[in-house]
Parts: structure tokens; sequence; C-alpha cells
């Protein structure tokens, strides 16, 4: 089936180009960063976590929301989603693959990551995290290919993937809530220490993961023959709209539990996000620009004759994806490192560094869901004639 | 693909994959000789006996670690009677404290296998300190 | 055609897979009965030994002339680089400029309100409002630094004392995120160009590793009381919590003292006579 991926027009081949360049780039850098070491990010000793975690936290999001369409079609056979199903199963496969790569630059002993499996330690959330982005990216792949190959071949797919679908739904649900609880169980950072976060990352993924999948149903109705449908494109809308609601909502409720408490230890940290705190107002018109971005989108796809415009959708979606990433990608960092525990304000901000590696780390997901969407689009076209 | 692209694909391949071996080509090509320094000479037993060292000297180290950093024991009483400290660079019945030139001793066989070590970031020899 | 190339792969992957057992199996073979000898280790008979271990600092007895001396006495024995030392031109040439939010330390002062977040007092005496307050690693009894390190590298020791094992450490920082006292730092370059003098009875860490306050286990394995003790005229006393003789367990029962963020459960081994 990869053969597919060798043979493409003009504008497929400059494309990947392109591509090559970015992650080049990237590489280039990375090596400056492996070589002297982490110094060349912004991060401090107050904010240890940066752009890498925060982008994987929200690719991790983007993963988990395949299964929106997993579970529709395969539980419930949905039938309106029979032909996008294979999409999200590879956006999620990109999106883990950028999820471990985030998670590799971020280590400053990149080289001793398999000691997570050598010492393995049940009680550490980041070794579960391992676990299940593992598995999850291991049956994604057997399971996307297994079915796109029987599509090609005009047969059903092999009985032994059936069970494995089954395994996808909670190892997708599972992914996110380790990550949430990688942040959630932390007893001295008052800004993650809620138990509305592990629920509030599953809105947030359930509303960015099938956005940014809307998008790419827009994209490959455009640069390919193959049409994933309207009807589902619609059904995704929804599924978007109502996660965003309760992203917000939970959101509003941890306002309503830290501003009502007046607990300090837990208002500091909103203060921050939101009003700036001692001068330091960096995050301020971020934080706000998502929450405009969120609860507009929310309202517009409300709204049916707003939602099933054809041309206004997918600006929607890129509020709907802008919004959420900088909530849950910016501002979870910022807010849980500042104030330190100590009650000192540390801004960051990622240097052009930082930035040009997570650009090379998007743009290798990016050439992974060009080639495997290749391969979807191509078997799908071929098959109906 | 063409049998032409074939053959050249697999010719780049094979001298790529060959490539740690032109690298060291030219190199040293004498066996390496560790000096003993005097001090080690005059100790005339190590920890284990030389080949039993050559052989496992890095999973020594490695079990001498855990025993100092996670048991804090330190004291390390050989087969052989003699009494050491489980430790690479401090202290005198340490490693380094007998084999005191790290670069008449260690590098000439580590260099002889193109091995580096990445000990010396963190560990200080006598000699870098002297200095 | 198609037929043969599956079952030669398959059979290719099955003597690859047999081929690779062997080494493995061997190496899990000499991994488990370790090296020949009946060697036996133990510690040093002058080793200080504690069932928990524990720190009371008198801060009525911390003036910020010792207060100083103690943080220099702690960055030297323990070679913690001093991002204010000017690197040595010729030793490291061309080392670019330092970032002093990436420094490191493992015991430095703070006001009252900085140590002691939740005790903020708009009525403090103010005797304590610009006390020097010392805050290192608390030696946590529960400590969540512990529960997060995916590699064990950092741990509990029998002895009370939370070690880091800097060869195993893999950089993630998920214990500095989970320390709720910013008690840990981390080797965002190397740090050797700023360590003015190599202290030889302490290695120096390398890039990518956390590392934080160890209590001096090294010196007390020596028998020697850890360095911040020995600058503090007696402002610090290092020993046994669990031992009711030891002279922490005098000094806690005669006065009041408090320790850092008590509701988390964390326990902490640190206490502030006040």
């Amino acid at each position: 089936m990869l053969e597919i991926a060798i043979k493409g027009s003009k504008k497929y081949w400059i494309w990947l180009g392109v591509l090559g360049a970015v992650i080049g780039t990237g590489i280039l850098v990375y090596m400056d960063q492996f070589i002297n070491g982490l110094m060349t990010t912004a991060l401090s000793r107050d904010v240890t976590w940066g752009f890498y975690i925060a982008n994987f936290t929200y690719l991790v999001g983007v993963a988990a929301g395949g299964v929106m369409v997993v579970i529709p079609f395969y539980l419930h056979n949905y039938e309106k989603f029979h032909r996008i199903t294979i999409l999200g199963e590879f956006l999620a496969v990109a999106a883990l693959v950028m999820c471990l790569l985030f998670i590799v630059v971020d280590l400053g002993q990149p080289i001793r990551m398999l000691n997570v499996i050598f010492y393995p330690s049940p009680k550490s959330m980041l070794f579960w995290d391992m676990c299940v982005l593992n598995g999850y990216l291991f049956l994604n792949i057997v399971i996307g290919w297994k079915v796109l190959e029987a599509e090609r071949n005009q047969i059903k797919p092999p009985a032994w993937t059936t069970p494995l679908i089954y395994l996808s739904i909670p190892f997708a649900i599972g992914i996110h809530t380790v990550t949430a609880y990688l942040y959630c169980g932390l007893p001295g950072r008052g800004y993650w220490l809620t138990a509305v976060l592990a629920p509030r990352f599953l809105a947030s993924a359930f509303a960015a993961g099938p956005a940014v999948l809307l998008l790419l149903c827009y994209l490959v109705r455009k640069v390919t023959k193959f049409d994933p449908g309207w009807e589902a494109m619609q059904t995704l809308a929804k599924i978007v709209c109502y996660a965003l609601i309760a992203n917000v909502f939970f959101f509003l409720c941890e306002i309503f539990v830290t501003y009502y408490s007046q607990i300090p230890g837990h208002m500091t940290h909103i203060d921050y996000l939101f009003f700036g705190l001692h001068g330091h107002n960096t995050m301020v018109p971020w934080m706000w620009t998502s929450m405009i971005l969120m609860v507009t989108a929310a309202i517009m796809l409300v709204i049916p004759a707003l939602r099933s415009n054809y041309t206004l959708l997918p600006y929607i979606c890129v509020m709907v994806v802008i919004g959420t990433w900088i909530d849950k990608s910016l501002g979870m960092i910022a807010g849980g490192f500042v104030p330190s525990p100590l009650h000192h304000v540390t801004e960051y901000m990622p240097t052009v560094k930082e930035v040009i590696i997570s650009l090379g780390i998007y743009g290798t997901g990016l050439l992974i869901l060009t080639i495997l969407y290749k391969l979807a689009t191509r078997v799908k076209e071929e098959v109906r004639g | 693909m063409s049998k032409n692209a074939i053959m050249a694909g697999l010719a780049i391949f094979v001298i790529a994959v060959l490539s740690p071996f032109w690298f060291n080509l030219g190199g040293t090509d004498a066996a390496p000789e560790p000096e003993l320094s005097a001090k080690a000479k005059a100790a005339e037993k190590c920890v284990l006996d030389k080949y039993d060292m050559r052989a496992n000297h890095m999973s020594l180290l490695d079990e001498w670690r855990d025993a100092v950093v996670r048991d804090a024991d330190r004291k390390y009483h050989a087969a052989n009677g003699k009494e050491f400290q489980m430790s690479l660079s401090t202290g005198e019945d340490s490693c380094l404290g007998c084999h005191e030139d790290k670069e008449k001793f260690c590098d000439r066989c580590h260099n002889y296998a193109s091995v580096d070590p990445y000990c010396w970031e963190c560990h200080t020899t006598p000699k870098e300190i002297n200095q | 055609m198609k037929k043969s190339r599956r079952s030669f792969l398959k059979v290719a992957g099955v003597s690859a897979l047999g081929i690779g057992i062997a080494p493995a199996l061997k190496a899990v073979e000499a991994a488990t009965t370790g090296t020949p000898g009946a060697a036996v280790r133990t510690k040093a008979p002058e080793a200080l030994t504690a069932k928990r271990w524990g720190m009371v600092i008198d801060t009525n007895k911390i003036t910020d002339k010792i207060a100083g001396k103690i943080v220099v006495a702690c960055r030297k024995s323990n070679n913690v680089p001093d991002f204010n030392h000017k690197p040595d031109e010729e030793k490291y040439p061309n080392t670019r400029p330092v970032n002093h939010r990436q420094e490191l330390k493992w015991i430095w002062e703070e006001h009252f309100n900085n140590a002691f977040p939740d005790k903020e007092d708009d009525f403090l005496a103010d005797k304590f409002k610009d006390l020097p307050f010392l805050v290192t690693c608390n030696q946590c009894k529960n400590p969540p630094c512990v529960r997060v390190c995916p590699t064990k590298a950092t741990f509990k020791r029998e002895d009370g004392i939370v070690m880091m094992d800097f060869h195993r450490c893999i950089g993630c920082r998920f214990c500095m995120a989970a320390c709720p006292y910013g008690a840990r730092s981390f080797n965002y370059r190397d740090p050797r160009p700023f360590i003015a003098d190599i202290d030889p009875a302490f290695p120096t860490r390398s890039k990518g590793v956390v590392e934080k306050c160890n209590l001096c286990a090294p010196r007390l394995a020596k028998g020697l009381q850890p360095a911040c003790v020995e600058v503090s005229e007696g402002a610090i006393t290092v020993g046994d919590l669990e031992d009711p003789n030891s002279e922490v367990r005098k000094l806690l029962g005669e006065k009041y003292s408090i320790r850092r963020k008590q509701e988390l459960g964390t326990e902490p081994s640190v206490y502030y006579i006040m």
C-alpha cells in the first residue's frame, strides 16, 4: 500500500519538500539543544515545563478526539461516519507521533529515555503515560492499516481487528485522563490540583480533535477526489459544539470554586492568567483571546444557520483550535507554574529556538499525516471507481 | 523502480552502514597498553583479577553506584581480602586514588576501542583538580 | 512470488529473533549471577546513621552573615554552580551568556512570606519581617517528588533522606513540578564553567539532570556533619528524629517549631524554631 505514497502530483512533492525543509531546520536547531542542554529554551528554575510539554498536552487531546468518530460508527453503526473513521485514526497516529517527539525533545537526558522501561515505576503517572500513549499508537496503526487494506481489497477486515477497535476506545479516554493525572495529582500546584482537570481535558480534546478533523475534511475535499460527506462533517460540527460548551462550563465551574472560596493558593494563578500579578501580565491578552474565541465559537456552533454555513464553518473551527490551544497549552503551563511555590513570579514565553524545534515536530506530524491521508484517500477513490 | 536505481540505493546503503569503520580507518593499530601508576603497582591486588576487571568493570561500577547511592554502603570487602572505597574518583582507596592518571590508564583502552564513556562529565579526576 | 517473499520474511524475522535472543539471555544470566567473588558491601564504621534524618533550624540564631556563610559552604562542598561566577576563559572559551533564571541552588534565603506563603500575616511581628529564612529540601517523609519519578532516580532512602541518582535521571523534571517547596534545580547547561573550585570529594553533575540538597549524605557517610551545619554556629542541627535522645529531638521538645506547608501531608523533616 505504501507505493501509493511515492506517486504524486507536483504540488504533492513541493509540499513534502517544504515539510522536509521545516523538519530539517528543526533537527539542526535541536542538535544545538542536544549538545548544549536546555539552556537554549526560556525555561527557568521556576517554570520547568514549557512550550514542548504544552504542545504535547494539546496534541494528546487531538489524538484522543479521534475516538469521537470511532464510537458512533463502531459501537452504534452510525453509517455517516463510515468514510471518515480512517481519517480520525490516522490523525490520531500523526498526533501521537508528535506527542512522543515533544516528550523526547523536552528530556534533559534523552539518551537515557529507556530507563523508564528498565526501571518501571507504577506509582508515576509518566510511566503510565508512556504505556498508554504507545499502546494507543500501536492500536491505531494496526487498526487503520488493516481496515484500509481490507477496503482496498474489497473484503471485510480480519475478525481480530474488532476487539482491538473496541480496546482503542478506553485507550483513547485513557491517554487523556492519564495526561491530566500528570498535572492534577501534584499537591503544590494550585491551578492544577482540581478534580475537574481530567473532565476538562477530555472536553477540550473532544472539541479540538473533531475540529481539526473537520478542517482536514475540508482540505481532503479540496485536494483529492474523496468526499467525506457533508452530513458527517455536520455531525462533527455538532460534537465540537457540545464538547466546547462542556469545556467552557467546566472552566467556569473552576472559576466559581476558586473565587467563591477565596482561597489565595488557587486564586493567585487565575489572577495571574487573567489580570496579571505584581505587574507581570504577559499571559493576560492570550487568555482573554482564548476565552472570547471559545465562547464565540460555541455560540456560533449552536446556531444551526451558522453551523451549516459551508464557508463559515472552517473559520469557526480555526477559532476553536486556537482558543483551545491557548487554554490547554500556554494557559495550563503558565497557570500552574506562576506564581512559584515560594510565590515568586517568573514568566515564560518560548524562545525562537524552542519554536523552531516545535515547528519541526509539527512538520513531522504533517508529513506522516500527508502520507497516511494520501493512502486513505487514494484507496477510497480507487474503490469508488 | 529501475535496476540502476536499486543498485545505486544498495551501494549507498552499504557505504552508509559501514561508515563507523571508515571513520576509524588509519587510527590505532597497536594493541593498547594501559600504564599502571607507581601506586597501583605497589598495591598489587585490585578489586577483582585483571581479566575479570577488564570484562566487567562497567557492571561493577554500576553495582557500586547502586550500593552507595541507594543503600548507603561505601566499603567494599573484596574476595581477595582487600578493602576499597566504592568510589570512582574520590578518596585514596577509590579507583582513581590508585590509578591516578586517567590518560595513561583508562583512556588507553577506551581510545583504542573507540569508547567514549561520559563518566568524566561529572566525576573529577585528581589531576584535573590539581592543575 | 508473493507467497515465497512473505514466507522468506517470516523465516528471516524468526531467525533474527532467535539470533537476538541468545546474547540477550546471556546478558540476563550475567546480570543475575553478578560479578564473581564473595564480595561484601558495608557501611564505613565511622558513618553517621539514623532511622529518620531531620534538620532543625533555629531562626533566632540565623543572622544575614551566617546565612551567607551557609549558602557559600553548601555551594562549595557540593559543587553547586554559581552563575555569578565568571568562567575561566582559558578552560572554558566561548561560554554563552548566563540566564540567571536558570540558576541552581540547594539552600538559600527567603523572606517569611515566601518561605511560608500559607502563613502570610499583615500583623507579623517586625522581627520576622526581615529575618533571613533558609529554605532547602525538606527531606519529606511522604515525598510527592518520589511518587512521580518515572525511573526512581529520586527515591527515599531507608534512613529518610530523599536521594538523587544522577546516573538514572532522564531530566524530565516531573519531580520539580511535583515539589511543593520549589526545592529542586535543573542543570539547563553544563555546570562546570560556573564552579569556582571543584571539591574533589563529590562529583559535579552534567547538564540535563535535576539536583537538590541531599543532606550531605556523602559527608554523613564519612562521619562528618553536613556543610551547612558546620558553618552555622549552632543555628542548624541535623540528627535522628526517631531517636528520642538526639539533639534534634531535644530542641523540638523545648521550643515550638513550624514546618512549611504542613497541610499538604508531605511530612517535612525540616523544622523551624521561631
